[in-house]
C-alpha cells in the first residue's frame, strides 16, 4: 500500500527524458541519479517529488534504451508505482527487476487522473484510488509477484542461491 | 495447433511441450552480451554475493559505446571491465579495437540459428536476422544470469510481416523498416515478436535483414526474426559457425498453422524512400515531404547501417562529388573488419576525398557520448535508429533518420533531397 500525489505525462515517455543518456556512464550513485530524473521533460519533478508519489503515463511508457537508471532514478526519488496504458518491454522488465511496481489501466481511466491528484494504491487487492475514482488492475503473474515481493531480482536471486546452498 | 518460432524456442528451452503467449517461463540463454556497462553490472553482481560466473563461457563483453575512452571516467570504466573479464576468465572479450557489439557477435561466430541470445543493450534483436531468438535485457538481469544462468521470459505474441514484391533500386531495407514503424507506431509491436517473411525479405542481404531486426525495438518488440535460408548459412559459415551445431529446421520455422496475433502485408515494389523526423522514430514521412530541410551534419554508421553495403552506397554516390561545405559528413564502419574491407575496396578513400570524416569503429555520436555532437539549433541526418530529443547529446538539436543513400545525398546537397535522383 502506498499513497502520495500524481505526476502525469503523455504517451511514449522515453528513457532519454527520464534519465538522459549522457549521464549513463558517469553518474553511478542512485542518489545522484535522482538529481537528473525527468530532467528533459519536467524540471519541477525533482523539486516536488515525495515518497509514495505515483507517475502516470499513456501508451508505451519507458520506450527507448535499456538503461536501468531510468527506473533507478524514479525509485530512489520515492516513486511508489508507475501507472500507464502500456509499457515498453524492457522498461516493464526493469521495473519488476528493481521492485518498482508497474500497473496498467485503460486509456479512459488514465484520462480521469490529473497531475497532483491524491492517489493510493493497494497492491494486495489490485486497486488504485484517485480522488473519488476507484480503478482495479489485473494482477501480475505469480513469478513476477515473487520478484516484486523479494524487493527486486537481486534479492530474489540472493534468496534463490541461499536456498540452493 | 502449431507454434511460432519464438513459442517453439521458448518451449524447448523451458523443457515444455508447448507454451502460449503471456506465459512466463524460466530459460537458460546460450549467450549474454554486455558492453561498456559491464563494470556497472559487475557492481550489481557483487551485491548478489557470488564470486564466479556460473557459465563464464556464455558471457560476451564488447567495449564499443565510448571507444576509445574520451574522459578519465570512461577510461576508468574500461579499466574495470578489463580487470573483471580477466578475473572471471571471460574468453569472448572484444576490446575497443573490434567494433559495435551486435556486429561483432555475428562476425565472430557467436550467433547460431535457433539459440537464445540476450544482451544488456536494446538493439540485441539485431541478431534475429540469423534465425536466433535475440532480445535486450537490463543490467540487473545480466547480473542475475551471471550468477544463476537462468532468467524469466514472457512468451510474446507474434506479429508476422509479409513483404511482397521487390524493393526498387533506390529504396533500401532502412526505408522499409521506417515505413513499418511509421505505420504501426512506436508501440505497435509492444512486447511482441516480429517475424519478417516474403519475397522482399528472401531477396534481402544479411546486412539488410540486420537493419530490419535492429529496429524492431523501435516499435516496442521483444525480438525480430528472419528464418535462416541458404544465404544465412553461407554468411555464418564464412564467419566461423559450424552448421551441424544448429538445431534441425523444424525448430527454426513457425508452423504452417501457428497463430499470429496480427499479419501485416506490405507491397515493397511501391515503397518510396522514407525519413523519420524529430523527435520520435515513428514520426515517419516520405523523403519527398521534407525535401529542402537544411542539415549541418550527416552521420553514416551504427549497428543499424554501418556495414559494408551501406558504406558502398555512400561511396557510389560520392564518386566525383564533394560534401557540401556547410556539412560535416561522419562515417563510422560498424566493425574494424568492415573498416578494412571498405578500405580495401577504396570506399573510404572516395569518402575522404569527397570531404567526409572516417572515424574508428564503435558507437560514435549515436547516443551522444562523443565524436560528433550537434550544436544548438543544428540538424543532423543519420543512419542510426533513434532520434529522441537529446539522443545525440544535445536536446537543442534535431535528428532525422534515413537510409545511407538519403543521408549521403543530403551531405552532398546540404539539405534533404530525394536520393532516388542522386544515386
Ligand atoms: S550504435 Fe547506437 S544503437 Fe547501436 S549499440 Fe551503439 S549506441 Fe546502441
Amino acid at each position: 500500500m502506498i499513497s502520495g500525489k500524481i505526476f502525469k505525462y503523455g504517451d511514449d515517455v522515453n528513457t532519454d527524458v527520464i534519465f538522459p543518456g549522457k549521464y549513463t556512464y558517469t553518474v553511478n550513485d542512485p542518489e545522484d541519479m535522482v538529481k537528473h530524473a525527468m530532467e528533459d521533460l519536467d524540471e519541477d519533478f525533482v523539486k516536488t517529488v515525495k515518497e509514495g508519489d505515483v507517475i502516470v503515463g499513456g501508451k508505451n511508457f519507458g520506450c527507448g534504451s535499456s538503461r536501468e537508471q531510468a527506473v533507478t532514478c524514479l525509485k530512489y526519488a520515492g516513486i511508489g508505482a508507475v501507472i500507464a496504458v502500456s509499457f515498453a518491454r524492457i522498461y516493464f522488465r526493469n521495473c519488476i527487476n528493481q521492485g518498482l511496481p508497474v500497473i496498467t489501466l485503460k486509456p479512459d481511466e488514465i484520462a480521469r487522473i490529473h497531475r497532483n491528484d491524491a492517489v493510493s494504491v493497494d497492491f494486495k487487492h489490485g486497486t488504485v484510488h484517485v480522488g473519488d475514482h476507484l480503478f482495479s488492475f489485473p494482477p501480475l503473474s505469480p513469478e513476477v509477484m515473487q520478484i516484486l515481493q523479494a524487493g527486486g531480482l537481486i534479492d530474489y536471486t540472493k534468496a534463490k542461491i541461499h536456498h540452493a546452498n | 495447433m502449431g507454434m511460432t518460432f519464438v513459442e517453439k524456442t521458448l518451449a524447448r528451452y523451458a523443457q515444455k511441450d508447448r507454451v502460449v503467449p503471456g506465459e512466463i517461463v524460466i530459460v537458460e540463454p546460450d549467450l549474454y552480451m554486455s558492453h561498456d556497462n559491464t563494470a556497472a553490472i559487475r557492481k550489481i553482481f557483487e551485491k548478489i554475493g557470488v564470486e564466479k560466473l556460473k557459465y563464464p563461457e556464455r558471457a560476451l563483453v564488447v567495449l564499443d559505446h565510448c571507444a576509445p575512452a574520451m574522459t578519465a571516467a570512461y577510461a576508468q570504466n574500461h579499466k574495470e571491465v578489463r580487470e573483471f573479464v580477466a578475473q572471471q576468465g571471460i574468453k569472448s572479450f572484444y576490446d575497443i579495437n573490434v567494433g559495435i557489439c551486435h556486429q561483432v557477435m555475428a562476425e565472430n561466430g557467436h550467433i547460431v540459428p535457433g539459440r537464445v541470445v540476450v544482451g544488456s543493450d536494446s538493439h540485441t534483436p539485431t541478431s534475429g536476422a540469423f534465425g536466433t531468438l535475440a532480445t535486450g535485457i537490463g543490467r540487473t538481469e545480466v547480473a542475475a544470469l551471471w550468477a544463476t544462468g537462468s532468467l524469466w521470459f514472457r512468451v510474446p505474441e507474434t506479429l508476422k510481416v509479409v513483404v511482397h514484391g521487390k524493393l526498387q533500386d533506390y529504396v533500401y531495407p532502412k526505408d522499409l523498416i521506417l515505413k513499418i514503424i511509421g505505420e504501426i507506431r512506436a508501440d505497435g509491436a509492444l512486447y511482441r515478436a516480429v517475424e519478417f517473411c516474403g519475397e522482399a525479405i528472401e531477396h534481402m542481404s544479411i546486412s539488410g535483414r540486420m537493419t530490419l531486426c535492429n529496429m524492431t525495438i523501435e516499435m516496442g518488440a521483444k525480438c525480430g526474426y528472419v528464418s535462416p535460408d541458404e544465404k544465412t548459412w553461407k554468411w555464418l559459415e564464412e564467419h566461423g559457425v559450424n552448421r551441424s551445431l544448429a538445431v534441425s529446421n523444424d525448430h527454426l520455422f513457425s508452423d504452417e498453422d501457428a497463430v499470429f496475433e496480427r499479419v501485416l502485408e506490405i507491397d515493397a515494389s511501391t515503397l518510396e524512400p522514407q525519413v523519420s523526423c524529430p523527435h520520435t522514430v515513428d514520426n515517419v514521412k516520405p523523403v519527398s515531404a521534407v525535401v529542402g530541410t537544411k542539415i549541418q551534419q550527416a552521420f553514416l554508421g551504427t549497428c543499424t547501417n554501418g556495414r559494408l553495403d551501406d558504406i558502398a552506397i555512400a561511396a557510389k554516390i560520392l564518386e566525383g562529388k564533394k560534401i557540401h561545405s556547410a556539412v560535416r559528413f561522419l562515417v563510422i564502419p560498424a566493425s574494424q573488419s568492415v573498416y578494412l574491407e571498405a578500405m580495401d575496396l577504396g570506399f573510404l578513400k572516395t569518402i575522404i576525398q569527397a570531404g567526409g570524416v572516417v572515424m574508428n569503429s564503435g558507437c560514435g555520436p549515436c547516443m551522444g557520448a562523443y565524436g560528433g555532437i550537434p550544436a544548438n539549433g543544428e540538424v543532423c541526418i543519420s543512419t542510426a535508429n533513434r532520434n529522441f530529443k537529446g539522443r545525440m547529446g544535445n536536446k537543442e538539436s534535431e535528428v532525422y533518420l534515413a537510409s545511407p543513400a538519403t543521408v549521403t545525398a543530403a551531405a552532398v546537397a546540404g539539405e534533404i533531397v530525394s536520393s532516388g535522383t542522386q544515386a
